[in-house]
C-alpha cells in the first residue's frame, strides 16, 4: 500500500514538475541552519533563471536525509555528513557538496566579569564533562590572568533539541578530549553528562542570560545578529581566537589539503594559526544519478552558480564563504552527477 | 421492489439480506441510527489506527529493548541505548505537582463563582476564564520563561529552601527551571478547565439541596462543603481528570521551563524531562531508525499512561458514585 502511494506521488510529482513549457520544479528539504542563505540563493537564482523553481523546506537535517532516502525530494541538506551506514541504506549514491560554513561560540554570564574570557580546549571539555565545576578552576584561571573569577558553581547549558550546532560542538569536543569521545560522542543529540537544555539558540541564550554563572554555546550568526557577547577559544595552534567569518574560512582552507574526495570531512580543530576551531561545513546532498534530464541540468547549473556567484551573498547574512581550494574541488565534482 | 406481501406470500422466497436491509431503511430512525453509528465507529477507527501506527513504527526499539525500556534510565542517541524511565518520571511528577496546585485553587475559585459571587460577576469572570483556556500553550511557555523562572530563582526558591529546605523535595541547587517551575506553569494552564467545568457542575446542584441543608441549621460554608460539593463530586472529578489529561500531554510550555535534562532527582528544584518535551525536541533531527523508533515508542508509552490514568479515573468515579452523591 505504501509503495503504491509513493509511486503514485512520484509519478504525479514528475508530471507536475516538468511542465510542457520547460519549468523545472525542484523539491528540497533539510537543515535549518543554512535556511536563510538557501532561501536567498534560491530566490536570486529563480530571478535569473525564471524557469527553475526550487522549493526548500527546513525540516531538520534528519528529516532531509530521510526524505532523500525515501525519494520524496530531489536533493537534501544536512549540517552533519551522512554516516557510512546511512549511505549504504540509500538506494542511490549520494554526493555531498559543502555550501557555507558555520561556527559555534561560547557565551557566558558571570557576575562581575564583563570582558572576553579565553577558553582553552581542555577547559571547555572539562566544563561540559562536569569535571570542572567552579569558575575559578585553575584551567580557566590560567588563561585569563587579570580577570577576577568567582568561586561559583558553573551552570552548564546545552541544546535540548537535536541540531547541527550541537553536532559541530560535540565534534570539536570529541577531537580535543578522548574522554568525551568515548563517554559521549558526536551527534546532533547526545547524552549530556551535565547541564540544562534550552530549545534552540534562543533557548540557550535565554537560559544563559537569566542564570548567573551560566555558560552555553550558540551559533556565531545568532550571536552576531543579536549582539550577544561571547568568548575566545584556543585553536590547535594554541592561539585564542574570537570567532569571525575570516577565521571560519581559514579553518576550511586549513582542512582543504587533506579533504577526502567526497567532502565528508570535519573541520573542527583545524590546523592553522588563524583557523577558528569550532567551525563546520553544511552540505547539500545530491543524488549521483538523476534520471530527469531537465532536473539534472538545473541542479548542476545551480551548483555551479552557487560556488561562484552564490558565495557573494554569504557575508551579508553572516555566513562564511567557502575557501578557494574547496570551491575548485567542488566544481570538478559537479561532473560526477550523471 | 416488487414485494407485495398480500399476493406473493406463499410462493415468494424469503427476502434476501440486502433487500430486507434496504426495506428497513425506509424508516428515518434507522438511517439516523446507521449514520451516527458510522461516525462513532470512525472515532474508534482513528484511535485504533493511531495505536497501530505507533506500534508498527516502534517495532525496532520494542524488539531491541523489550520491557526493559520502561526501567532503563539512559537516553543515549550516540550509542543507541534508550530508556523511558526519566521521561515517565518527569511526566508524572509535573502532572502531580500541577494538580496539587491547580485543584485546590480551581475548586476554591469555582465554589466562589458558583455559590458566593453575584450572578453577573460570576458570569463575567467565567467568560474570562474560558478565554484563558483558549490561550495557546506557547504563550504560557513565554510567561513561564520571563516571569515564573526568574521568580522561582530569586524569590520562591530561596523562600522554600529557607522554610522547607530540610525536606529532600526542596534540596539541591535552584536554577529557576525544573520540575516545580514546570508544575507551576502547568497549574496555570489547567486551572481554567477545573474552574470552568466545576462551576458549571456546581450551578446544576438543585436549590433544594442547599435550602434543605440551611433549613437543618448548616452555615453557608457547611452547606456548600458538606452538601453541594459532594453532590457535584462526579463532575468535579471529571474536570480534574480533564486537567490531568492536558497536563500529561503539554509540550511547548513544559519544554521551555523544565530544564530538559533526562535525569531522575528527588528534588523539585532539579531539571527534568517529559515524554512530550523530548519528542518535540528530538523528533525532527532524529537520524537513524532505532532513534526514531525509540521516540515513537515513547509516544506509545504516553498513550498507554493516558489510557491507564483515564481508566483509573473511570473506576474512581464509579466507586464514589456508589458511595453517595448524585444518584447515578
Amino acid at each position: 500500500m505504501k509503495k503504491t502511494i509513493l509511486v503514485a506521488m512520484l509519478v504525479l510529482g514528475l508530471v507536475a514538475t516538468t511542465g510542457a513549457d520547460g519549468t523545472v520544479l525542484l523539491n528540497a528539504a533539510g537543515a535549518t541552519f543554512p535556511y536563510p542563505i538557501y532561501s536567498k540563493w534560491f530566490d536570486v537564482y529563480h530571478s535569473a533563471h525564471s524557469n527553475v523553481q526550487i522549493n526548500y523546506q527546513s525540516i531538520g537535517s534528519g528529516g532531509g536525509i530521510r526524505q532523500l532516502q525515501a525519494g520524496t525530494v530531489d536533493f537534501g541538506a544536512s549540517d552533519g555528513p551522512m554516516t557510512d551506514e546511512q549511505l549504504s541504506q540509500s538506494k542511490v549514491k549520494i554526493l555531498h557538496f559543502p555550501t557555507v560554513l558555520g561556527a559555534v561560540v561560547p557565551t557566558y554570564n558571570i557576575p562581575g566579569v564583563s570582558g572576553e574570557l579565553n577558553f582553552t580546549q581542555q577547559a571547555i571539555a572539562g566544563i561540559y564533562l562536569g569535571k570542572i565545576t567552579k569558575w575559578n578552576d585553575p584551567e580557566i584561571v590560567k588563561a585569563n590572568s587579570g580577570v577576577k573569577l568567582p568561586n561559583d558553581d558553573i551552570v552548564v547549558v546545552h541544546r535540548s533539541d537535536g541540531s547541527g550546532t550541537s553536532y559541530i560542538f560535540t565534534d570539536f569536543l570529541s577531537k580535543v578530549s578522548p574522554e568525551w569521545k568515548s563517554k559521549v560522542g558526536t551527534n546532533t543529540s547526545v547524552n549530556w553528562p551535565v547541564g540544562l537544555g534550552g530549545k534552540g539558540n534562543e533557548g540557550v541564550t535565554g537560559l544563559v542570560k537569566q542564570t548567573p554563572d551560566a555558560i552555553g554555546y550558540i551559533e556565531l550568526i545568532y550571536a552576531v545578529q543579536n549582539n550577544i557577547p561571547f568568548g575566545k577559544v584556543q585553536n590547535a595552534a594554541g592561539k585564542f581566537l574570537k570567532a569571525d567569518l575570516a577565521g571560519v574560512t581559514a579553518a576550511a582552507a586549513g582542512a582543504a589539503k587533506d579533504m577526502p574526495a567526497d567532502f565528508r570531512v570535519s573541520i573542527t580543530n583545524a590546523p592553522g594559526a588563524t583557523a577558528y576551531p569550532i567551525s563546520s561545513f553544511t552540505w547539500l546532498l545530491i543524488p549521483a544519478q538523476i534520471p530527469d534530464a531537465n532536473k539534472r541540468a538545473a541542479i548542476k547549473d545551480f551548483l555551479a552558480w552557487m560556488l561562484k556567484d552564490g558565495q557573494n551573498y554569504n557575508e551579508a547574512l553572516s555566513y562564511a564563504k567557502l575557501p578557494a581550494p574547496v570551491v575548485a574541488k567542488e566544481q570538478k565534482a559537479i561532473a560526477l552527477i550523471q | 421492489m416488487a414485494t407485495s406481501a398480500t399476493t406473493m406470500d406463499n410462493a415468494a422466497p424469503p427476502e434476501s439480506g440486502l433487500r430486507a436491509f434496504v426495506h428497513k431503511l425506509r424508516n428515518g430512525d434507522e438511517v439516523a441510527h446507521i449514520i451516527t453509528l458510522i461516525f462513532a465507529a470512525t472515532i474508534l477507527l482513528i484511535t485504533s489506527l493511531l495505536v497501530y501506527e505507533l506500534w508498527i513504527n516502534s517495532s525496532l526499539s520494542r524488539s531491541k529493548f523489550g520491557l526493559m525500556f520502561f526501567f532503563t534510565r539512559v537516553w543515549d542517541p550516540v550509542s543507541g541505548d534508550f530508556g523511558a524511565l526519566p521521561f515517565i518520571y518527569g511526566t508524572l511528577v509535573t502532572a502531580v505537582v500541577s494538580l496539587a496546585i491547580a485543584v485546590p485553587l480551581g475548586l476554591a475559585a469555582a465554589i466562589f463563582l458558583a455559590e458566593l459571587a453575584p450572578r453577573r460577576l460570576s458570569d463575567a469572570i467565567a467568560f474570562l476564564i474560558d478565554l484563558l483556556a483558549a490561550v495557546p500553550s506557547v504563550i504560557y511557555g513565554l510567561l513561564g520563561i520571563f516571569i515564573v523562572v526568574p521568580l522561582m530563582r530569586t524569590t520562591i526558591g530561596p523562600l522554600l529552601k529557607h522554610t522547607l529546605g530540610f525536606l529532600p523535595l526542596f534540596s539541591g541547587p535552584n536554577y529557576g527551571v525544573g520540575f516545580l517551575t514546570a508544575g507551576i506553569v502547568l497549574a496555570i494552564m489547567v486551572v481554567p478547565f477545573i474552574i470552568s467545568v466545576s462551576r458549571e457542575v456546581l450551578l446544576t446542584v438543585p436549590r433544594e439541596q442547599r435550602e434543605a441543608a440551611q433549613g437543618l441549621g448548616a452555615t453557608r460554608w457547611e452547606s456548600t462543603w458538606q452538601v453541594v460539593v459532594p453532590w457535584a463530586r462526579t463532575g468535579i472529578m471529571g474536570s480534574v481528570f480533564l486537567a490531568l489529561a492536558r497536563a500529561l500531554g503539554e509540550t511547548m510550555a513544559v519544554t521551555m521551563v523544565i530544564g530538559n535534562d533526562p535525569k531522575i532527582a528527588t528534588s523539585l528544584f532539579a531539571p527534568g524531562y517529559t515524554i512530550a518535551a523530548v519528542i518535540a525536541n528530538e523528533f525532527t533531527e532524529a537520524t537513524g531508525n532505532l532513534y526514531l523508533n525509540a521516540l515513537i515508542e515513547l509516544g506509545l508509552v504516553l498513550f498507554l499512561m493516558t489510557f491507564i490514568l483515564n481508566g483509573l479515573a473511570r473506576l474512581l468515579i464509579v466507586a464514589t458514585e456508589r458511595g453517595g452523591g448524585r444518584p447515578a
